[in-house]
């Protein structure tokens, strides 16, 4: 090869025998390869031109003008700023907006933002009696129990402890649990999904603070308490606390979020959303788990036999196709880049592929680093529409081998409804992370179905 | 072996020990000496906050209460949500029956309730005083959450109208449902 062919194609992709000036197909009904399209731009811009595909249907341009907010000076800088007001439809959606005496979920739109960060205004929040109004001036974390020395900690205290920060997703066991239905629920990855999300959360490791008091070694859980009206309590394994535990007090670089457990919480990376007790205040050390009612009771799951799973402390693998996805219709044939997130609470995210055939064949998404232990990746799969019907799927594996589970393979396990779900709203049941699929038809329009 | 080959393989041995020990030292540094800014409090001082009971009846606070005891109260204070007896049908939202309940092999999102799925009787005990009434809550007596504890357990078939519950036969109190659970991830406890 002469230096100049190879400054053309630096991969000697195009000019081999056999191969042509197209993007290579990487899995049936349009997926293409990634690398085609990284850095190389004018061979995929030739691409475009060959076939299906057309860069420019839209309306003839026109003569370009000025608009009113190139003219004149702008509005005010606010001290805290909000989205565009042309933003206002991406706003997470609430299962208790009346305030009515219950729980009450907030859940992110997946469908509508990007990146891997979710913003703290569009974290999902589960309140199961109201916000409380914490003064953090007033608000007191005590450690006690199987301890030489029950300590007190203010916030202010917490603050000049050395503080750690890490990239962390947190997700209600009832995440995905509309997928329990027998039949699809029609309804956006913010409503099916949206009881995830991933921040970068910073506080001090609570080994730090446990060791401090000085944890009596035979003690094996912990409970935690929230400082809720109902004071909601779960017991973690000292095991974890000596993990990757924090008491977190920062959320994405500002104070928490009220609903995401202002002025402190626990953090368990990976592990179940209710166990990352909010509005933390007490930490009793003891040598046997206290049955809590969330423990016991909600997050227990009854198995097909009848039999129930206790202590399911982790979020296991899993990812969603967010981008194309319900609620989204497709402008026509043509290039679309399918994205989504992917998430394990065993650790990193090694793999993600995606089906655009119902799961017939499979190509490997590019995965955007920093892929992060516990926290959301995002994974791309470039595709060409041809405009027929295709149904697209992701699955993702863990660098500890788990593999997220095909609907067959978890349904045989966990089962599902007997009638389909009522309400998108149910919880059938608790722990779901198998497979979605989305199904688009010839006019581009998206439903949840089962493959 | 002669003896100053057993002292320079010794002397080596040692020198490669001391230098992983450092090496490790280096890695991991050792436990950092904690900032030590938790102010001391005694466990008389977080009594008030003290409240929770476990299944072998740790926690649990003197008082007592019978079915008889509770059933008035919970007609006055719980089943405006909980339906008369506790039997649901309220159109209260989110407050399930506690009283029966169809057999869990009846499907995966079977109704769970009192008689056919908590393990313990003491979780009755700590929700109804940590949590109820939902929007009062801690506003009851230790009397009241026994007497409470007692009607629904009674009402679920698990003690008699008469048998009295309190720190000592509470936790003694066998489930139905007791043995119906398996330990998700017993490693990671």
């Amino acid at each position: 090869m002469t230096i100049q062919k190879w400054l053309v194609d630096p991969l000697n992709r195009f000019t081999r025998k056999g191969r042509t000036a197209e993007p290579e197909a990487v899995a049936a009904n349009g997926l293409i390869d990634r690398r085609a399209l990284l850095g190389r731009g004018a061979i995929y811009a030739g691409a475009v031109g060959t076939g299906i595909a057309s860069g420019g249907t839209g309306a003839a341009a026109e003569t370009l003008k000025d608009d009113p907010w190139s003219l004149e000076m702008g509005g005010v800088t606010p001290p805290l700023q909000v989205p565009s007001k042309f933003e206002k439809n991406v706003v997470r959606t609430l299962s208790n907006p009346n305030h009515e005496l219950r729980n009450s979920h907030a859940r992110t739109p997946h469908h509508l933002i990007h990146g891997t960060v979710t913003p703290n205004s569009m974290h999902f929040s589960i309140n199961h009696s109201g916000l409380p109004d914490i003064d953090p001036a007033k608000h007191k974390l005590v450690i006690h129990g199987m301890v030489k020395q029950p300590l007190e900690f203010s916030l202010e205290t917490l603050s000049r402890y050395p503080l750690t920060t890490r990239m962390a997703f947190v997700e209600c066991g009832g995440n995905s649990a509309p997928m329990f239905s027998s039949q699809p629920v029609q309804a956006t990855a913010q409503a099916i999904h949206g009881l995830v999300s991933n921040a970068e959360w910073t506080g001090v490791p609570l080994s730090i603070l446990l060791d401090e008091a000085g944890i009596d070694p035979s003690a094996k859980w912990l409970i935690a308490e929230g400082a809720d009206s109902h004071l909601l309590h779960r017991s973690i394994p000292v095991k974890k606390a000596y993990d990757d535990a924090l008491v977190a007090i920062y959320q994405n670089g500002e104070r928490l979020m009220p609903g995401n457990g202002y002025p402190m919480r626990l953090l368990l990376p990976g592990y179940q959303g209710n166990m990352n007790v909010k509005f933390l205040r007490r930490l009793k050390v003891v040598d046997e788990p206290s049955m809590s009612y969330y423990e016991a009771r909600t997050y227990s799951q009854i198995l097909p036999d009848g039999k129930a799973w206790r202590f399911h402390f982790l979020q296991e693998v899993k990812s969603f196709i967010t981008h194309p996805s319900f609620g989204h219709t497709l402008k026509g044939p043509g290039y679309y880049d399918i994205s989504g997130v992917a998430y394990s609470g065993t650790g990193r995210i090694a793999k993600v592929k995606v089906s655009a055939d119902g799961g017939k064949s499979w190509a490997d998404a590019g995965l955007q680093g920093p892929v992060q232990d516990k926290a959301f990746t995002r994974f791309r799969m470039p595709w060409r529409w041809d405009g027929q019907p295709v149904t697209l799927m992701s699955r993702a594996w863990d660098e500890a081998g788990n593999v997220q589970p095909l609907r067959a393979d978890f349904v045989a396990a966990r089962g599902q409804t007997k009638e389909p779900l009522k309400s998108v709203l149910g919880f059938p049941n608790q722990h779901y992370n198998s497979i979605t699929a989305w199904g688009i038809d010839a006019k581009g329009e998206i439903k949840h179905v089962y493959a | 072996m002669s003896t100053l080959e057993r002292t320079i393989i010794l002397g080596l041995a040692l020198g490669l020990g001391a230098a992983v020990a450092a090496a490790q030292t280096a890695q991991t540094p050792a436990a950092s000496p904690s900032p030590g800014l938790g102010a001391s409090i005694s466990e008389a001082d977080i009594k008030a906050w003290d409240i929770d009971a476990s299944p072998s009846g740790k926690g649990l606070p003197a008082g007592s209460g019978t079915a008889a005891q509770g059933a008035p109260i919970f007609e006055q204070k719980c089943s405006a949500c909980h339906g008369p007896g506790g039997k649901g049908g309220t159109t209260a939202p989110g407050a399930g029956p506690l009283v029966g309940g169809a057999p869990l092999t009846s499907g995966i999102d079977t109704a769970k309730t009192i008689g056919n799925f908590w393990g313990h009787s003491t979780t009755v005990f700590d929700f109804i005083k940590r949590a109820m009434p939902f929007n009062q809550p801690r506003t009851l007596s230790n009397d009241d959450v026994y007497a409470l504890t007692a009607f629904l357990l009674n009402a679920n078939k698990i003690i008699g109208e008469k048998d009295v519950m309190n720190a000592q036969t509470l936790p003694q109190v066998k489930m139905p449902n007791r043995d119906g659970f398996i330990i998700r991830f017993p490693d990671r406890i």
